[in-house]
């Protein structure tokens, strides 16, 4: 398992394609995007706020259109590819009707999944983030972490090749943060997703991703665009290590460079 | 877990009694009040067509009881349909508004009308187009009702947060499905403030309905009717026993819709509180 290398041969094909992507609301706020995303990939993207960093997954959703450019999801359009996504955002985005196990069940109820089906397979889903035992209490009940982990068990349901996540876990405690960051790693590691990840903790970043795109502000453009080369295989103690350090420290300068830049 | 239970059951004890004891009080003082009205009536020889003493207008309400009864029925049943068609009419006119901000910009104006229009002004003319009677008195109930249920359902149905849009579009939900289990589900909680709105005023609106466009045949009508009847018969202590009946239909109306309330809403808003799990 831990020699197992993240990008391996048979996973260099390209999910997503961005080229000469611009995005224009009242403003210019992305321009001339290339680069690509290799199945397997776990890519962060970084910036300083409001530079676009959000506008980039909901071009790759489909959520909003690009002004000019293609963009191209396992070779389609993005909305043609959106079975194969599942978004997760910053807020957990749950029905305050439903109860955890109808929240859970939203997207194959959505795609029209017979009820016995979505039922075993949300129940799997439950144990798997540890809310089996609040299955039938309704969102406003849960702590932060556990609402996030119900949306993590919603977006999972729909067995998705390609995971957006937006700030995902921008609103918890650190101690929360870095288990839900391990225990993110450790499914990605076993369901083989490709992972597009924002964030504004370089450390996050750094610990999660096996690439780092760092983008500028006014228009959003790619500032820069890492390899990570710490081991694929990575545990919580990864973070003691100086190479860690090195790494966060070296990503948080460029972050510093395309600030000012 | 275990000591937030306990906190929790000696508060429920607490709430409980300290509620009982508001209650107790509230009887004395209007018991208190009874009491003193009767004495002064039986020390003061008022006149009983000026101001009836409370023993004298409970003996009417029970000598009177099957027609003060029927008046209660009749306007009970004249509010309840009113506000019931105003409800569905108004649900479906916000699903409407709901489509785009044109719409709503092109057909706001006429519910603002709606709700400026004194209903008095427009009273005669609906008497004139439907004639007098129970017909009248649910439309004007309707037309007084609708407003509230208007605003608030479209409210509800327009402040859907962008990201549940978002998440039902990431699945390829169908508008149907946007509509039926997002939009109208989210709008529940506001449909209900109007609801509540509208509950009271439908009692208002009858009654005074009634005193306009009462009844088409003497003698039988609801409360509003009944009360100009007494009025102008100076049964003064039927006046009081329609007054009674009257405060009772409303009362009646707030607790429905208040029950309703906590039964559709209760598990899930945050109206409602529970403890946290974990
Ligand atoms: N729907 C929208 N309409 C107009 N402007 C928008 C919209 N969404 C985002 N923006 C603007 O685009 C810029 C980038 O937004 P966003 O992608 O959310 O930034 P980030 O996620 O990096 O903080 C911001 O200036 C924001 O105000
Ligand atoms: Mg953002």
């Amino acid at each position: 398992m831990s020699a197992q290398p993240r990008r391996a041969q048979d996973f260099a094909v390209p999910q997503i394609e961005f080229a000469g992507v611009a995005k224009k609301y009242d403003r210019l706020i992305l321009d001339g995007l290339n680069f690509s995303v290799t199945k397997g990939d776990f890519v962060s993207i970084l910036g300083p706020s409001g530079c676009g960093k959000s506008t980039v997954l909901k071009l790759i959703s489909g959520l909003t259109p690009a002004n000019s450019g293609t963009i191209l999801v396992d070779g389609m359009t993005p909305k043609n590819a959106r079975e194969t996504m599942s978004f997760i955002f910053q807020d957990p985005t749950l029905l305050p009707w439903r109860t955890v196990r109808a929240n859970a069940g939203l997207g194959l109820e959505l795609e029209r999944v017979p009820r016995e089906k979505r039922d075993e397979k949300v129940d799997a889903l439950l144990e798997l983030v540890g809310l089996s035992h609040v299955a039938r209490a309704y969102p406003r009940q849960l702590s932060g972490g556990m609402k996030m982990r119900l949306s993590i068990a919603r977006a999972l349901a729909t067995d998705p090749r390609l995971l957006l996540m937006d700030e995902p876990f921008a609103a918890l405690d650190e101690m929360t943060r870095d288990r839900m960051n391990e225990e993110l790693l450790r499914l990605r590691d076993e369901q083989k997703w490709t992972v597009v990840f924002v964030t504004h903790s370089v450390a996050e970043a750094v610990f999660l991703s096996t690439r780092i795109i760092v983008l500028s502000a006014n228009p959003g453009r790619i500032h820069a665009d890492i390899p990570v080369m710490l081991p694929a295989a990575r545990a919580a103690d990864l973070r003691t290590t100086p190479e860690f350090e090195q790494c966060v420290t070296a990503i948080s300068r460029t972050l510093w460079e395309a600030r000012t830049a | 877990m275990r000591d937030s239970d306990i906190a929790h059951a000696v508060g429920g004890a607490h709430g409980v009694r300290h509620r009982l004891l508001v209650l107790v009080n509230s009887l004395a003082i209007f018991a208190a009040f009874l009491l003193l009205w009767e004495l002064v009536i039986r020390a003061g020889h008022v006149p009983p067509f000026i101001l009836p003493s409370p023993w004298r207008v409970a003996e009417v309400i029970h000598e009177r009881f099957p027609a003060l009864a029927q008046s209660f029925m009749i306007t009970a049943v004249t509010a309840s349909v009113g506000l019931v068609a105003s409800i569905v009419a108004g649900v479906g006119v916000a699903l409407v508004f709901a489509q785009s901000r044109w719409t709503r910009r092109l057909l706001y104006p006429y519910t603002l009308l709606l709700q400026t229009v004194p209903i008095v002004a427009i009273t005669p003319l609906i008497i004139l187009w439907v004639g007098a009677g129970t017909g009248a008195v649910t439309l004007i109930t309707f037309i007084i009702c609708l407003a509230p249920i208007i605003a608030n359902t479209t409210q509800g149905l327009i402040s859907v947060d962008e990201n549940l849009i978002h998440l039902f579009l990431m699945h390829n939900a169908t508008r149907g499905q946007v509509l039926f289990k997002l939009r109208l589900r989210n709008a529940i909680p506001s449909l209900f403030v109007g609801i509540r709105i509208s509950a009271g005023i439908a009692v208002i609106g009858a009654i005074t309905g009634e005193l306009f466009a009462g009844s088409s045949s003497v003698g039988r009508g609801g409360l509003g009717y009944s009360i100009i009847y007494a009025s102008q018969q100076l049964q003064t202590d039927y006046l009081f026993a329609l007054i009674v009946a009257s405060a009772l239909l409303g009362f009646s109306f707030y607790f429905i819709v208040y029950f309703l309330e906590w039964y559709f809403l209760h598990e899930w808003h945050e109206s409602a509180r529970t403890p946290e799990v974990e």
